[in-house]
Protein backbone atom coordinates (compact mmCIF):
# COMPACT_ATOMS: atom_id res chain seq x y z
CA UNK A 1 0.00 0.00 0.00
CA UNK A 2 2.22 2.83 -1.21
CA UNK A 3 -0.71 5.20 -0.49
CA UNK A 4 -0.68 4.55 2.69
CA UNK A 5 2.85 4.46 3.47
CA UNK A 6 3.03 8.24 1.71
CA UNK A 7 -0.06 9.20 4.16
CA UNK A 8 1.07 8.17 7.27
CA UNK A 9 4.64 8.09 6.72
CA UNK A 10 4.85 4.36 7.76
CA UNK A 11 7.94 4.01 5.91
CA UNK A 12 11.49 4.88 7.46
CA UNK A 13 13.34 6.39 4.82
CA UNK A 14 15.39 8.26 7.13
CA UNK A 15 14.64 11.47 4.75
CA UNK A 16 14.53 14.05 6.81
CA UNK A 17 12.13 16.09 8.74
CA UNK A 18 10.00 16.70 6.52
CA UNK A 19 9.06 13.20 6.15
CA UNK A 20 8.11 12.65 9.57
CA UNK A 21 6.13 16.28 10.02
CA UNK A 22 2.92 14.41 11.21
CA UNK A 23 4.49 11.97 14.22
CA UNK A 24 6.03 15.38 15.16
CA UNK A 25 2.69 17.01 14.97
CA UNK A 26 0.93 14.09 16.16
CA UNK A 27 3.48 14.24 19.61
CA UNK A 28 3.48 17.93 19.76
CA UNK A 29 0.77 18.28 22.55
CA UNK A 30 2.67 16.27 24.97
CA UNK A 31 5.95 16.84 24.32
CA UNK A 32 4.93 21.03 25.09
CA UNK A 33 2.78 20.16 28.42
CA UNK A 34 6.19 17.42 29.67
CA UNK A 35 8.85 20.10 28.65
CA UNK A 36 6.58 23.34 29.74
CA UNK A 37 5.43 21.85 33.06
CA UNK A 38 8.44 19.32 33.96
CA UNK A 39 10.98 20.95 32.48
CA UNK A 40 9.74 24.51 32.84
CA UNK A 41 9.62 23.83 36.74
CA UNK A 42 12.85 22.32 37.25
CA UNK A 43 14.48 25.84 35.26
CA UNK A 44 12.58 27.68 37.25
CA UNK A 45 13.91 25.65 40.18
CA UNK A 46 17.17 25.96 39.42
CA UNK A 47 17.18 29.72 38.97
CA UNK A 48 16.27 30.16 42.64
CA UNK A 49 18.86 27.64 44.08
CA UNK A 50 21.38 29.57 42.31
CA UNK A 51 19.83 33.15 43.40
CA UNK A 52 18.82 34.57 40.33
CA UNK A 53 15.32 34.60 40.76
CA UNK A 54 13.00 34.16 44.29
CA UNK A 55 12.00 35.49 47.66
CA UNK A 56 15.76 36.36 48.88
CA UNK A 57 17.48 36.42 45.69
CA UNK A 58 19.06 39.71 45.13
CA UNK A 59 19.95 38.55 41.66
CA UNK A 60 23.03 37.45 42.05
CA UNK A 61 24.43 34.28 41.20
CA UNK A 62 26.12 32.17 43.55
CA UNK A 63 26.53 28.29 44.55
CA UNK A 64 26.19 28.78 48.26
CA UNK A 65 23.13 26.70 48.79
CA UNK A 66 24.08 24.01 47.04
CA UNK A 67 27.44 24.44 49.31
CA UNK A 68 25.22 24.40 52.35
CA UNK A 69 23.67 21.82 50.70
CA UNK A 70 26.39 19.50 50.50
CA UNK A 71 28.48 20.38 53.50
CA UNK A 72 24.86 19.22 56.19
CA UNK A 73 25.97 15.78 57.23
CA UNK A 74 22.30 14.70 56.95
CA UNK A 75 22.48 15.00 53.10
CA UNK A 76 24.93 11.64 53.16
CA UNK A 77 23.22 9.66 55.29
CA UNK A 78 19.71 10.49 53.50
CA UNK A 79 20.75 9.73 50.32
CA UNK A 80 22.30 6.67 51.75
CA UNK A 81 19.04 5.70 53.54
CA UNK A 82 16.78 6.76 50.06
CA UNK A 83 19.36 4.39 47.85
CA UNK A 84 19.26 1.33 50.37
CA UNK A 85 15.46 1.63 50.53
CA UNK A 86 14.89 1.66 46.50
CA UNK A 87 17.15 -1.31 45.85
CA UNK A 88 15.93 -3.57 48.42
CA UNK A 89 12.46 -2.92 48.16
CA UNK A 90 12.64 -2.94 44.26
CA UNK A 91 15.12 -5.82 44.32
CA UNK A 92 12.30 -8.15 46.88
CA UNK A 93 9.80 -6.28 44.41
CA UNK A 94 11.11 -7.65 40.99
CA UNK A 95 11.91 -11.32 42.46
CA UNK A 96 8.58 -11.53 44.18
CA UNK A 97 6.76 -10.43 40.89
CA UNK A 98 8.27 -12.72 38.57
CA UNK A 99 7.38 -15.69 40.67
CA UNK A 100 3.95 -14.50 41.38
CA UNK A 101 3.44 -13.88 36.93
CA UNK A 102 4.62 -17.45 36.64
CA UNK A 103 2.46 -18.57 39.44
CA UNK A 104 -0.49 -16.74 37.66
CA UNK A 105 0.40 -17.03 33.92
CA UNK A 106 -1.43 -20.87 34.33
CA UNK A 107 -4.36 -20.15 37.24
CA UNK A 108 -7.92 -19.19 35.88
CA UNK A 109 -8.62 -15.31 35.58
CA UNK A 110 -10.27 -15.36 39.05
CA UNK A 111 -6.59 -15.70 40.92
CA UNK A 112 -5.21 -12.42 38.45
CA UNK A 113 -7.77 -10.40 39.22
CA UNK A 114 -8.10 -11.35 42.68
CA UNK A 115 -4.38 -9.99 42.51
CA UNK A 116 -5.42 -6.84 40.21
CA UNK A 117 -7.87 -5.74 43.38
CA UNK A 118 -5.54 -4.07 45.88
CA UNK A 119 -4.07 -2.50 42.80
CA UNK A 120 -6.02 0.87 43.19
CA UNK A 121 -5.87 1.33 46.63
CA UNK A 122 -4.42 4.88 47.31
CA UNK A 123 -0.93 4.59 49.14
CA UNK A 124 -1.98 6.70 51.81
CA UNK A 125 -4.64 4.10 52.95
CA UNK A 126 -1.97 1.48 52.48
CA UNK A 127 -0.01 3.55 54.80
CA UNK A 128 -3.15 3.11 57.64
CA UNK A 129 -3.14 -0.08 57.02
CA UNK A 130 0.15 -0.68 58.05
CA UNK A 131 0.10 1.32 60.61
CA UNK A 132 -2.79 -0.61 62.24
CA UNK A 133 -1.40 -3.70 61.60
CA UNK A 134 2.08 -3.43 62.20
CA UNK A 135 2.21 -1.25 65.12
CA UNK A 136 2.87 -2.44 68.45
CA UNK A 137 -0.58 -1.81 69.45
CA UNK A 138 -1.40 -3.03 66.04
CA UNK A 139 -3.64 -5.97 64.70
CA UNK A 140 -0.82 -8.63 64.70
CA UNK A 141 0.35 -7.55 68.24
CA UNK A 142 -2.72 -8.24 69.16
CA UNK A 143 -3.59 -11.65 68.06
CA UNK A 144 0.02 -12.49 69.35
CA UNK A 145 -1.00 -11.35 72.50
CA UNK A 146 -4.00 -13.55 72.61
CA UNK A 147 -1.94 -16.69 71.44
CA UNK A 148 0.39 -15.89 74.22
CA UNK A 149 3.19 -15.04 71.86
CA UNK A 150 3.82 -12.13 73.86
CA UNK A 151 3.06 -10.10 77.40
CA UNK A 152 2.33 -6.82 76.72
CA UNK A 153 2.96 -4.42 72.99
CA UNK A 154 6.29 -3.45 74.74
CA UNK A 155 7.66 -7.45 73.37
CA UNK A 156 6.31 -6.77 69.82
CA UNK A 157 9.02 -5.57 67.38
CA UNK A 158 9.23 -2.16 66.29
CA UNK A 159 7.98 -2.37 62.92
CA UNK A 160 6.59 0.88 62.15
CA UNK A 161 8.97 4.20 62.33
CA UNK A 162 11.93 1.62 62.89
CA UNK A 163 15.78 2.25 62.37
CA UNK A 164 15.35 -0.59 59.63
CA UNK A 165 12.53 1.03 57.98
CA UNK A 166 10.79 -2.34 57.87
CA UNK A 167 7.34 -1.04 57.83
CA UNK A 168 8.56 1.10 54.44
CA UNK A 169 9.68 -1.77 52.67
CA UNK A 170 6.90 -4.02 53.58
CA UNK A 171 4.44 -1.42 52.14
CA UNK A 172 6.15 -0.69 48.93
CA UNK A 173 6.42 -4.77 48.94
CA UNK A 174 2.62 -5.06 48.96
CA UNK A 175 1.85 -1.79 46.73
CA UNK A 176 4.39 -2.11 43.81
CA UNK A 177 4.51 -6.48 43.50
CA UNK A 178 0.70 -6.39 42.09
CA UNK A 179 2.26 -3.74 39.79
CA UNK A 180 4.65 -5.36 38.17
CA UNK A 181 3.17 -8.84 38.29
CA UNK A 182 0.62 -6.65 36.46
CA UNK A 183 2.85 -5.90 33.76
CA UNK A 184 4.95 -9.24 33.97
CA UNK A 185 1.85 -11.22 33.54
CA UNK A 186 1.60 -9.14 30.33
CA UNK A 187 4.11 -9.02 28.92
CA UNK A 188 4.36 -13.75 29.94
CA UNK A 189 0.90 -13.92 28.18
CA UNK A 190 2.44 -12.19 24.83
CA UNK A 191 5.70 -14.90 25.01
CA UNK A 192 4.71 -17.12 21.86
CA UNK A 193 5.06 -20.60 24.29
CA UNK A 194 6.26 -22.89 21.43
CA UNK A 195 9.43 -21.70 22.87
CA UNK A 196 9.15 -23.50 26.36
CA UNK A 197 7.53 -26.48 25.08
CA UNK A 198 10.16 -27.11 22.27
CA UNK A 199 12.93 -26.38 25.29
CA UNK A 200 10.67 -29.30 27.08
CA UNK A 201 10.68 -31.66 24.76
CA UNK A 202 14.03 -31.27 23.71
CA UNK A 203 14.53 -32.38 27.28
CA UNK A 204 15.26 -29.34 29.54
CA UNK A 205 14.18 -28.96 33.00
CA UNK A 206 11.60 -26.91 34.43
CA UNK A 207 14.05 -24.92 36.17
CA UNK A 208 16.26 -24.90 32.67
CA UNK A 209 13.49 -24.00 30.73
CA UNK A 210 12.65 -21.24 33.51
CA UNK A 211 16.47 -19.60 33.16
CA UNK A 212 17.45 -20.30 29.73
CA UNK A 213 13.75 -19.76 27.71
CA UNK A 214 11.19 -17.85 29.99
CA UNK A 215 13.32 -15.25 31.39
CA UNK A 216 15.44 -14.15 28.84
CA UNK A 217 12.00 -13.32 26.83
CA UNK A 218 10.85 -11.12 29.90
CA UNK A 219 13.99 -9.63 30.44
CA UNK A 220 12.55 -6.17 28.92
CA UNK A 221 9.53 -5.94 30.52
CA UNK A 222 11.74 -6.93 34.29
CA UNK A 223 13.93 -3.64 33.40
CA UNK A 224 10.95 -1.31 32.44
CA UNK A 225 8.65 -2.75 34.99
CA UNK A 226 11.65 -2.37 37.51
CA UNK A 227 12.95 1.08 36.33
CA UNK A 228 9.55 2.53 37.04
CA UNK A 229 9.34 1.29 40.66
CA UNK A 230 12.67 2.25 41.85
CA UNK A 231 12.32 5.68 40.56
CA UNK A 232 8.78 5.83 41.83
CA UNK A 233 10.12 4.50 45.38
CA UNK A 234 13.20 6.79 45.32
CA UNK A 235 11.26 9.60 44.68
CA UNK A 236 8.67 8.77 46.94
CA UNK A 237 7.26 10.99 49.88
CA UNK A 238 4.66 10.09 51.87
CA UNK A 239 5.29 6.19 52.71
CA UNK A 240 9.05 7.38 54.36
CA UNK A 241 7.47 10.62 56.08
CA UNK A 242 4.56 7.98 57.98
CA UNK A 243 6.03 5.01 58.09
CA UNK A 244 9.82 5.45 58.11
CA UNK A 245 13.03 6.26 60.99
CA UNK A 246 12.63 9.44 62.29
CA UNK A 247 16.54 9.55 61.56
CA UNK A 248 18.11 9.71 59.36
CA UNK A 249 15.37 10.82 56.86
CA UNK A 250 14.77 10.18 53.41
CA UNK A 251 16.30 12.40 50.61
CA UNK A 252 12.43 13.49 49.81
CA UNK A 253 11.64 14.04 53.54
CA UNK A 254 14.79 16.08 54.48
CA UNK A 255 13.60 18.11 51.21
CA UNK A 256 10.11 18.27 52.26
CA UNK A 257 11.50 19.40 56.02
CA UNK A 258 13.69 22.34 54.49
CA UNK A 259 11.16 23.36 52.31
CA UNK A 260 8.26 24.19 54.87
CA UNK A 261 10.93 25.03 57.39
CA UNK A 262 9.65 28.33 59.44
CA UNK A 263 12.97 29.47 58.55
CA UNK A 264 12.88 30.85 54.95
CA UNK A 265 17.10 31.28 54.47
CA UNK A 266 16.54 27.21 54.46
CA UNK A 267 14.56 27.41 50.92
CA UNK A 268 17.59 27.95 48.66
CA UNK A 269 19.00 24.94 50.37
CA UNK A 270 15.56 23.06 49.98
CA UNK A 271 15.52 23.66 46.19
CA UNK A 272 19.10 23.07 45.83
CA UNK A 273 18.73 19.57 47.54
CA UNK A 274 15.64 18.79 45.16
CA UNK A 275 17.82 19.47 41.80
CA UNK A 276 20.36 17.51 43.14
CA UNK A 277 17.68 14.75 43.45
CA UNK A 278 16.16 15.41 39.96
CA UNK A 279 19.87 15.32 38.88
CA UNK A 280 20.50 11.40 40.37
CA UNK A 281 17.38 10.38 39.07
CA UNK A 282 17.93 11.42 35.63
CA UNK A 283 21.27 9.57 36.23
CA UNK A 284 19.44 6.58 37.03
CA UNK A 285 17.28 6.73 33.73
CA UNK A 286 19.93 7.50 31.26
CA UNK A 287 21.90 4.66 33.19
CA UNK A 288 19.13 2.72 32.33
CA UNK A 289 18.85 3.40 28.94
CA UNK A 290 22.50 3.36 28.19
CA UNK A 291 21.96 -0.76 29.71
CA UNK A 292 19.01 -1.52 27.51
CA UNK A 293 20.43 0.03 24.55
CA UNK A 294 23.64 -1.61 24.86
CA UNK A 295 21.85 -5.51 25.37
CA UNK A 296 18.44 -5.51 23.66
CA UNK A 297 18.32 -2.48 20.90
CA UNK A 298 17.46 -5.22 18.30
CA UNK A 299 14.56 -6.40 20.69
CA UNK A 300 12.68 -3.27 21.26
CA UNK A 301 9.57 -3.16 19.17
CA UNK A 302 7.48 -0.37 20.62
CA UNK B 1 -2.69 -28.33 44.75
CA UNK B 2 0.34 -26.08 45.79
CA UNK B 3 0.01 -23.70 42.81
CA UNK B 4 -3.34 -22.40 44.58
CA UNK B 5 -2.57 -22.77 48.03
CA UNK B 6 0.62 -20.20 47.34
CA UNK B 7 -1.85 -17.73 45.00
CA UNK B 8 -4.42 -17.83 47.95
CA UNK B 9 -1.81 -16.89 50.46
CA UNK B 10 -0.68 -13.92 48.29
CA UNK B 11 -3.96 -12.66 47.97
CA UNK B 12 -4.97 -13.16 52.01
CA UNK B 13 -1.46 -11.16 52.67
CA UNK B 14 -2.58 -8.48 49.85
CA UNK B 15 -5.94 -7.99 51.72
CA UNK B 16 -4.45 -8.22 55.05
CA UNK B 17 -3.81 -4.66 55.49
CA UNK B 18 -7.51 -3.95 54.91
CA UNK B 19 -9.35 -5.79 57.89
CA UNK B 20 -7.52 -3.68 60.74
CA UNK B 21 -9.41 -0.59 58.58
CA UNK B 22 -12.31 -2.42 58.68
CA UNK B 23 -12.56 -2.94 62.21
CA UNK B 24 -11.59 -0.29 63.69
CA UNK B 25 -14.00 2.06 61.44
CA UNK B 26 -16.94 0.28 63.33
CA UNK B 27 -15.48 0.49 66.62
CA UNK B 28 -15.05 3.05 69.37
CA UNK B 29 -12.05 3.12 71.65
CA UNK B 30 -10.68 -0.48 70.70
CA UNK B 31 -7.78 -0.94 73.07
CA UNK B 32 -4.78 -2.90 73.39
CA UNK B 33 -4.62 -5.98 74.12
CA UNK B 34 -8.51 -6.59 73.19
CA UNK B 35 -9.21 -8.58 70.28
CA UNK B 36 -12.06 -7.61 69.21
CA UNK B 37 -13.71 -3.87 69.97
CA UNK B 38 -15.66 -3.81 73.40
CA UNK B 39 -18.09 -1.70 71.54
CA UNK B 40 -19.22 -1.28 67.79
CA UNK B 41 -20.27 2.04 66.51
CA UNK B 42 -21.51 3.86 63.57
CA UNK B 43 -20.23 7.24 65.01
CA UNK B 44 -17.29 7.11 62.20
CA UNK B 45 -19.30 7.02 59.36
CA UNK B 46 -21.73 9.49 60.23
CA UNK B 47 -18.98 12.10 60.91
CA UNK B 48 -17.37 10.75 57.31
CA UNK B 49 -20.88 11.80 56.30
CA UNK B 50 -21.21 15.36 58.00
CA UNK B 51 -20.11 18.52 56.30
CA UNK B 52 -17.73 19.30 59.44
CA UNK B 53 -15.40 16.35 58.33
CA UNK B 54 -14.70 17.44 54.85
CA UNK B 55 -14.77 14.20 53.66
CA UNK B 56 -17.36 14.70 51.18
CA UNK B 57 -15.78 18.43 49.79
CA UNK B 58 -12.84 16.34 49.28
CA UNK B 59 -14.35 13.40 47.67
CA UNK B 60 -16.21 15.66 45.35
CA UNK B 61 -13.11 17.99 44.86
CA UNK B 62 -10.80 14.20 44.11
CA UNK B 63 -13.26 13.47 41.60
CA UNK B 64 -13.69 16.84 39.78
CA UNK B 65 -10.18 16.71 39.72
CA UNK B 66 -9.34 13.10 38.65
CA UNK B 67 -11.78 12.84 35.53
CA UNK B 68 -10.46 16.03 34.64
CA UNK B 69 -6.97 15.07 34.16
CA UNK B 70 -8.21 12.04 32.95
CA UNK B 71 -10.05 13.53 30.30
CA UNK B 72 -7.42 15.95 29.55
CA UNK B 73 -4.57 13.40 29.05
CA UNK B 74 -6.31 10.91 27.24
CA UNK B 75 -7.38 13.79 24.46
CA UNK B 76 -3.33 14.40 23.85
CA UNK B 77 -1.96 11.04 24.56
CA UNK B 78 -4.52 9.79 21.55
CA UNK B 79 -2.32 11.68 18.70
CA UNK B 80 0.69 10.96 20.95
CA UNK B 81 0.24 7.58 21.26
CA UNK B 82 -0.32 7.20 17.57
CA UNK B 83 2.58 8.35 16.47
CA UNK B 84 4.74 6.11 19.15
CA UNK B 85 2.49 3.15 18.35
CA UNK B 86 2.53 3.50 14.51
CA UNK B 87 5.13 5.50 12.79
CA UNK B 88 8.80 5.36 12.71
CA UNK B 89 10.70 8.90 12.99
CA UNK B 90 14.25 9.78 14.02
CA UNK B 91 14.45 10.57 17.77
CA UNK B 92 11.78 7.51 18.66
CA UNK B 93 13.86 6.09 21.38
CA UNK B 94 14.73 9.77 23.23
CA UNK B 95 11.40 11.03 23.26
CA UNK B 96 10.07 7.42 25.09
CA UNK B 97 12.89 8.44 27.80
CA UNK B 98 11.90 11.74 27.58
CA UNK B 99 8.02 11.06 28.65
CA UNK B 100 9.61 8.75 30.98
CA UNK B 101 10.84 11.09 32.88
CA UNK B 102 8.05 12.66 35.13
CA UNK B 103 7.31 9.17 35.92
CA UNK B 104 10.61 8.30 37.23
CA UNK B 105 12.59 11.62 37.87
CA UNK B 106 11.66 12.83 41.57
CA UNK B 107 9.18 15.89 41.09
CA UNK B 108 10.06 17.58 44.34
CA UNK B 109 12.55 20.43 43.00
CA UNK B 110 10.30 20.69 39.48
CA UNK B 111 7.13 21.74 41.74
CA UNK B 112 9.14 24.33 43.60
CA UNK B 113 9.62 26.03 40.41
CA UNK B 114 6.37 25.36 39.79
CA UNK B 115 5.03 26.76 42.81
CA UNK B 116 7.30 30.27 42.07
CA UNK B 117 5.16 30.85 38.86
CA UNK B 118 1.69 29.46 39.93
CA UNK B 119 2.17 31.90 42.84
CA UNK B 120 2.73 34.95 40.37
CA UNK B 121 0.38 34.07 38.16
CA UNK B 122 -2.38 34.44 40.80
CA UNK B 123 -2.71 30.46 39.75
CA UNK B 124 -1.68 28.92 43.53
CA UNK B 125 -4.27 27.30 45.25
CA UNK B 126 -6.90 26.75 42.15
CA UNK B 127 -8.29 23.40 40.71
CA UNK B 128 -6.66 24.58 37.66
CA UNK B 129 -3.26 24.58 39.09
CA UNK B 130 -4.12 21.23 40.65
CA UNK B 131 -5.04 19.71 37.25
CA UNK B 132 -1.71 21.08 35.51
CA UNK B 133 0.47 19.74 38.10
CA UNK B 134 -1.80 15.80 38.06
CA UNK B 135 -0.95 15.50 34.58
CA UNK B 136 2.97 15.23 34.73
CA UNK B 137 2.77 11.83 35.40
CA UNK B 138 -0.93 11.17 34.31
CA UNK B 139 0.30 12.07 30.54
CA UNK B 140 2.97 9.50 30.15
CA UNK B 141 1.27 6.42 31.34
CA UNK B 142 -1.85 7.46 28.98
CA UNK B 143 0.65 7.90 26.03
CA UNK B 144 3.06 4.35 26.93
CA UNK B 145 -0.48 2.77 27.23
CA UNK B 146 -2.20 4.05 23.77
CA UNK B 147 1.01 3.63 21.80
CA UNK B 148 1.44 -0.03 23.19
CA UNK B 149 -2.29 -0.64 22.01
CA UNK B 150 -2.02 1.05 18.93
CA UNK B 151 1.06 -0.78 17.96
CA UNK B 152 -0.86 -4.03 17.52
CA UNK B 153 -3.53 -1.43 15.72
CA UNK B 154 -4.04 -2.57 11.91
CA UNK B 155 -4.43 0.27 9.74
CA UNK B 156 -5.95 -1.37 6.89
CA UNK B 157 -9.25 -1.02 8.61
CA UNK B 158 -9.20 2.55 8.82
CA UNK B 159 -7.86 2.62 5.12
CA UNK B 160 -11.13 0.32 3.69
CA UNK B 161 -13.65 2.65 5.77
CA UNK B 162 -11.91 5.83 4.13
CA UNK B 163 -12.20 4.00 0.35
CA UNK B 164 -15.89 3.06 1.72
CA UNK B 165 -16.68 6.33 2.05
CA UNK B 166 -16.63 7.17 5.66
CA UNK B 167 -15.48 10.68 6.61
CA UNK B 168 -12.58 11.45 8.92
CA UNK B 169 -14.78 11.90 12.29
CA UNK B 170 -16.70 8.85 11.57
CA UNK B 171 -13.21 6.98 11.23
CA UNK B 172 -12.52 7.98 14.33
CA UNK B 173 -16.00 7.38 16.09
CA UNK B 174 -17.04 4.07 14.39
CA UNK B 175 -13.28 2.21 13.47
CA UNK B 176 -10.62 3.48 14.97
CA UNK B 177 -11.81 4.08 19.01
CA UNK B 178 -13.89 1.15 19.22
CA UNK B 179 -10.19 -0.85 18.08
CA UNK B 180 -8.50 0.58 20.63
CA UNK B 181 -10.90 1.09 23.08
CA UNK B 182 -9.20 -1.39 25.54
CA UNK B 183 -6.01 1.01 25.63
CA UNK B 184 -8.74 3.78 26.74
CA UNK B 185 -10.13 2.69 29.32
CA UNK B 186 -7.13 0.79 30.83
CA UNK B 187 -4.97 4.43 30.24
CA UNK B 188 -7.79 5.96 31.66
CA UNK B 189 -8.13 3.99 34.15
CA UNK B 190 -4.29 4.35 35.20
CA UNK B 191 -4.48 8.47 34.98
CA UNK B 192 -7.97 8.04 37.61
CA UNK B 193 -5.57 6.29 39.76
CA UNK B 194 -2.97 8.17 39.52
CA UNK B 195 -4.59 11.55 39.79
CA UNK B 196 -6.61 10.16 42.53
CA UNK B 197 -4.01 9.26 44.89
CA UNK B 198 -1.81 12.32 44.49
CA UNK B 199 -0.71 13.95 47.44
CA UNK B 200 2.32 15.78 47.13
CA UNK B 201 1.73 16.75 44.14
CA UNK B 202 -1.41 18.26 45.17
CA UNK B 203 0.43 19.40 48.01
CA UNK B 204 2.50 21.79 47.26
CA UNK B 205 0.29 23.77 44.80
CA UNK B 206 -2.98 23.99 47.08
CA UNK B 207 -1.89 26.88 49.13
CA UNK B 208 -3.90 24.81 51.62
CA UNK B 209 -7.12 26.25 49.29
CA UNK B 210 -7.53 23.10 47.44
CA UNK B 211 -8.33 19.82 49.90
CA UNK B 212 -8.13 16.52 47.97
CA UNK B 213 -9.13 13.35 50.01
CA UNK B 214 -5.50 12.32 50.03
CA UNK B 215 -4.52 16.17 51.67
CA UNK B 216 -7.95 14.93 54.53
CA UNK B 217 -6.05 11.54 54.74
CA UNK B 218 -2.54 13.43 55.27
CA UNK B 219 -4.01 15.53 57.85
CA UNK B 220 -5.85 12.96 59.74
CA UNK B 221 -2.80 10.30 59.52
CA UNK B 222 -1.18 12.74 61.64
CA UNK B 223 -4.14 13.05 64.33
CA UNK B 224 -4.41 10.06 66.46
CA UNK B 225 -8.68 9.48 65.37
CA UNK B 226 -8.06 5.62 64.14
CA UNK B 227 -11.83 5.33 63.76
CA UNK B 228 -12.43 8.13 61.95
CA UNK B 229 -8.98 7.75 59.86
CA UNK B 230 -9.93 3.96 58.91
CA UNK B 231 -13.41 5.20 57.71
CA UNK B 232 -11.87 8.12 55.45
CA UNK B 233 -9.35 5.43 53.87
CA UNK B 234 -12.31 3.03 52.99
CA UNK B 235 -14.41 5.79 51.89
CA UNK B 236 -11.26 6.55 49.21
CA UNK B 237 -10.88 3.28 48.08
CA UNK B 238 -14.00 2.67 46.35
CA UNK B 239 -14.07 4.98 43.84
CA UNK B 240 -10.81 3.56 42.16
CA UNK B 241 -12.51 -0.11 42.73
CA UNK B 242 -15.61 0.92 40.99
CA UNK B 243 -13.27 2.02 37.93
CA UNK B 244 -10.90 -0.98 38.52
CA UNK B 245 -13.83 -3.11 38.23
CA UNK B 246 -15.67 -1.48 35.23
CA UNK B 247 -11.87 -1.95 33.48
CA UNK B 248 -11.40 -5.46 34.49
CA UNK B 249 -12.04 -6.84 31.22
CA UNK B 250 -9.38 -4.66 29.34
CA UNK B 251 -6.49 -5.21 31.83
CA UNK B 252 -7.16 -8.83 31.00
CA UNK B 253 -5.96 -7.57 27.34
CA UNK B 254 -2.46 -8.14 27.29
CA UNK B 255 -1.57 -5.33 24.50
CA UNK B 256 -3.24 -2.40 26.65
CA UNK B 257 -0.14 -2.93 29.08
CA UNK B 258 2.47 -4.87 27.11
CA UNK B 259 4.10 -1.56 26.04
CA UNK B 260 4.50 -0.52 30.41
CA UNK B 261 6.94 -3.57 29.95
CA UNK B 262 8.83 -2.49 26.92
CA UNK B 263 9.68 1.40 27.38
Amino acid sequence: MPFAERRWGLRHDGSGLLTHWRAYLLLLPVTGIIGLLFGGGLVMAFLQSIGAIGLLGSGQISLTAYQTALANPEFLRSLTLSVYIAIVATGLSTVFSIGLAILLRTAGRWASFACQVTLPIPHLVGIVGVLLLLSPSGLISRWLYALGGIQSDQDFPLLVNDAANIGVLLHFLWKEIPFMTLILLAVLRGINPAYEMQARALGASPWQCFWHVTLPMMKSGIFSSSLIVFGYIFASFEVPFLLGSTRPRTLPVLIYRAFTDSDLTRRPEAIALGIILSALSMLIVVAYSWLVSRNYQSMSRV
Amino acid sequence: MLRNTLIVLVIVVLFLPLLPLLVWSFSQGWFFPQFIPEQWTFQHWIQVFSPASRVMEGLVQSLAIALTTTILSLLVGLPAGRAIGLMEFPGKAALKLFLLTPIIVSPLATLMGMQFVLIRLGLNGTLFAVVLVHLMPTIPYMTLVLASVFANFDMGYEIQARSLGASPLQVLSQVTLPLIAPGVVVGALFAFLISWNEFLLTFFVSAGRVFTLPMVLFTLLQGGNNGLTAAVAITSVVPGLLFLLLASSALQNETTLAGLGNV
